[in-house]
């Protein structure tokens, strides 16, 4: 018989190397998966994991891992501070959605400008529009004690709406013969979020985003805020005699996380996107709850799991092409990713004893 | 020895690679599609497939296909597109409306490659646009809905404003009008292509107000199955059969079939014929079809609907011909005029008669 056995604290190494074996697991299972569907598990494997990263056409993929891992890594390091607190923001997605609005809709009003006060000005906007729909549900919990983490997921619908609005109405392209959506920023070079360095695939998002992993790992390891954040999930009682204020923690990683979340839309919508559609969103916001607790809720572990993510998306793509996999087959194997992480926790949290036996199993306890 | 083997292999390898020259030109011809939906979705982009399973059934192994499913409009069809045209796509089918600039972008990128992109309006010297006129079919379901409505009232469930939704809701209108001239429409916009849950709120909030004719102009079996649950109302599908909900509420239906037209461009592309073009097809080019219209509808309406259907087909016969006013009563088309297809591919009105303003 097998018994979990709670650890006094999580293990370290267990709580590094869960990662690593949900990852192994993945590849295992979705290895079968694959086997099952008639497909050479393998390659389809290999097409996933490596085609991406080393094979034919890599020259083009490798630029395209850091566009799609870098909203998601921007998004996922404001949710993680969040997370570690305990103030659960779901919501990322319609705060991604408002930031792209805001920052769209101030560099469409000064249309057409060749201004280079704009894009800082959008920008600011971007953040501003996912802070402020962000603090909604920061406001609602303090002031009449509601569940943020409904609100927060609510006001994506309420976004998703918003977001068809103005792709029919205010920012509808006055030149797009009656059909939805804005102009197209690439036509728009004041506002245009272009690749910095051409090929590389590293806009201003992507610097961003690396920003933003410093930025969190000193203020976790160095500040103060951050210690209080850690001491607020970790034991609240402790913190509120540590004189730390539940408004201010709870707004600042709302705020914060609404905030970075509106920047990555706004670098999306000015950027690879091009434009406001009512379909300008695709998940970013909630695969980033994703990349976040893949990512161990810390800074360069995000990185990685961003990065990660954002392989199994271009591969899965490639995989669907070149061994036509279905698009279902492609999400359960991202699913099944989380899936393995959450399963493995248990080995950080817990060690497993064999009961009657008087040998005790707990590697690395 | 050895040199002369290594000799021999090279010389060997040399008449291969020669060889395999003309053996590459009768490569088959790739044809890449990429869908919005899923292709389990049996509407939109389940019609797409059986498009592209037409022409794997027509050309053999002449061509060879691929496709991607569920690809999100923006950035990630951008990509989408430039790996299938890496893989080494010959011509790529982009199945929706918000494939547009991605499509060109990376049209521009790879000028060898051919693009088809439907219901867009931007082309360039390798893609081509082309679009099926399905106002054709909402002409006949208008007629059978004027006489087949009890209450008066039809109802219309809308994806979006757009052109191509609004031409369907006045060509329903105009001919549900003209056998029935009490016949009043109701438009409830769903703001979704395909949300079964969405589409059948706005199917009971139709019934609701006395409905009892229901047009969908989104891709779910949801309304029919909204409708089947109260007696008396009927509705048509939309985009496939839907033959499970006949013979009612499924009397007839709008099918959109684009094989005819993805076999024709293949087959240009085979013999080298193809060229940049600007394609409308309608019920008439086959790319618009009407399902089997059944004995829940009388006999003397099945037979109004099918010559409706024979005049669009031959041409004797356009949906949108005047005198028709616009909704503020200003004058559109005169008698006998017909409406030019950039107004269509525009139409941002409704016409006399049908209340309610479109969402700006």
């Amino acid at each position: 018989m097998l018994k979990l056995e709670r650890r006094p604290a999580p293990s370290r190494l267990w709580t590094a190397a869960t990662p690593v074996l949900a990852v192994i697991a993945t590849m295992i299972a979705g290895g079968l998966l694959f086997a099952a569907l008639g497909k050479a598990p393998v390659e389809a494997i290999r097409t996933i994991f490596w085609d991406p990263l080393f094979g034919e056409f890599a020259s083009y993929s490798r630029p395209q891992l850091l566009v799609k891992a870098g909203p998601l890594i921007l998004i996922a390091i404001g949710l993680s501070l969040g997370f570690k607190a305990q103030v659960w923001n779901i919501g990322a997605e319609g705060q991604y959605m408002m930031g792209a609005l805001f920052g769209a809709a101030t560099g469409l009003a000064f249309y057409p400008t060749d201004s280079v006060l704009l894009f800082p000005a959008m920008v600011v906007m971007g953040a501003f529009g996912g802070f402020l729909w962000a603090m909604i549900p920061a406001v609602l919990k303090l002031r009449f004690g509601t569940s943020e983490i409904l609100v927060s997921l609510m006001l994506v619908y309420v976004a998703q709406h918003i977001m068809s609005a103005a792709s029919f109405g205010m920012l509808r392209n006055p030149e797009g013969m009656g059909f939805p959506g804005s102009r197209n920023f690439q036509h728009y070079p004041a506002a245009f979020n272009s690749e910095l360095i051409a090929g590389t695939g590293m806009h201003w998002g992507g610097v961003a985003a690396l920003g933003a992993v410093v930025a969190a790992y000193v203020l976790l390891t160095r500040h103060i805020l951050g210690f209080h954040i850690r001491v607020a999930g970790e034991a609240p009682r402790a913190a509120r005699f540590a004189g730390v204020s539940p408004v201010l923690l709870t707004s600042i990683c709302l705020g914060t996380s609404g905030a970075l979340a509106g920047l990555a839309g706004l670098f999306e919508v000015t950027g690879p996107a091009g434009q406001i559609t009512t379909d300008f969103a695709s998940g970013y916001g909630f695969t980033a709850i994703i990349v976040a607790f893949l990512g161990r809720l810390h800074p360069v572990g995000i990185l990685l799991a961003g990065l990660l993510m954002a392989l199994t998306y271009i591969g899965g793509e490639l995989a669907q092409l070149t061994l036509n996999l279905p698009s279902a087959a492609v999400q359960a194997f991202q699913g099944m990713l989380l899936f393995f992480l959450l399963a493995f926790d248990v080995l950080a949290n817990f060690r497993i004893r064999l009961v009657g036996s008087k040998s005790v199993k707990g590697a690395g306890a | 020895m050895q040199r002369r083997t290594l000799l021999k292999s090279s010389a060997a390898a040399l008449i291969a690679v020669s060889l395999a020259g003309p053996a590459l030109a009768q490569d088959p011809l790739k044809v890449g599609f990429i869908y919005v939906g899923p292709i389990g979705d049996l509407g939109w982009s389940y019609q797409h497939d059986q498009g592209r399973l037409a022409i794997e059934e027509e050309f053999g192994d002449k061509i060879e296909t691929v496709y991607l499913e569920s690809v999100p409009e923006g950035a990630d069809a951008e990509r989408a597109l430039t790996q299938m045209a890496m893989q080494g796509a010959d011509l790529i089918f982009t199945t929706s409306f918000g494939y547009m600039d991605p499509t060109i972008n990376v049209a521009a990128k790879f000028p060898d490659v051919k693009f088809e992109h439907a219901t867009g309006y931007k082309r360039a010297d390798n893609v081509s646009t082309y679009n099926a006129r399905f106002y054709e079919g909402r002409a006949v379901m208008g007629t059978i809905a004027g006489h087949m409505t009890k209450s008066n009232k039809i109802g219309y469930i809308g994806s979006f404003p757009i052109p191509e939704v609004i031409q369907g809701i006045n060509a329903t209108f105009i001919h549900a009008q003209k056998v029935n001239p009490d016949v009043e429409i109701s438009v409830v916009w769903a703001y979704t292509w395909f949300d079964p849950a969405k589409e059948a709120d706005a199917a009971k909030a139709l019934i609701e107000q006395g409905v009892d004719v229901i047009l969908a102009h989104t891709d779910s079996t949801a309304p029919l199955a909204e409708a089947a649950k109260t007696e008396g109302v009927i509705g048509f599908g939309q985009a496939s059969d839907m033959l499970d909900f006949a013979p009612s509420p499924r009397v007839s239906s709008i099918i959109d079939d684009w094989s005819p037209y993805y076999i024709k461009r293949v087959q240009a592309m085979l013999d080298g014929t193809w060229t940049s073009t600007d394609t409308w097809g309608g019920i008439g080019e086959g790319e618009v079809v009407i399902g089997e219209i059944t004995d829940a509808v009388p006999a003397e309406v099945k037979a109004e609907a099918e010559a409706l259907t024979a005049a669009i087909a031959d041409k004797s016969y356009h949906p949108f011909t005047g005198p028709l006013n616009k909704q503020d009563g200003s004058a559109w088309l005169a008698e006998g005029e017909v409406a030019d297809d950039g107004t269509l591919a525009g139409m941002n009105f409704y016409v006399e008669g049908i209340e309610g303003d479109i969402p700006q």
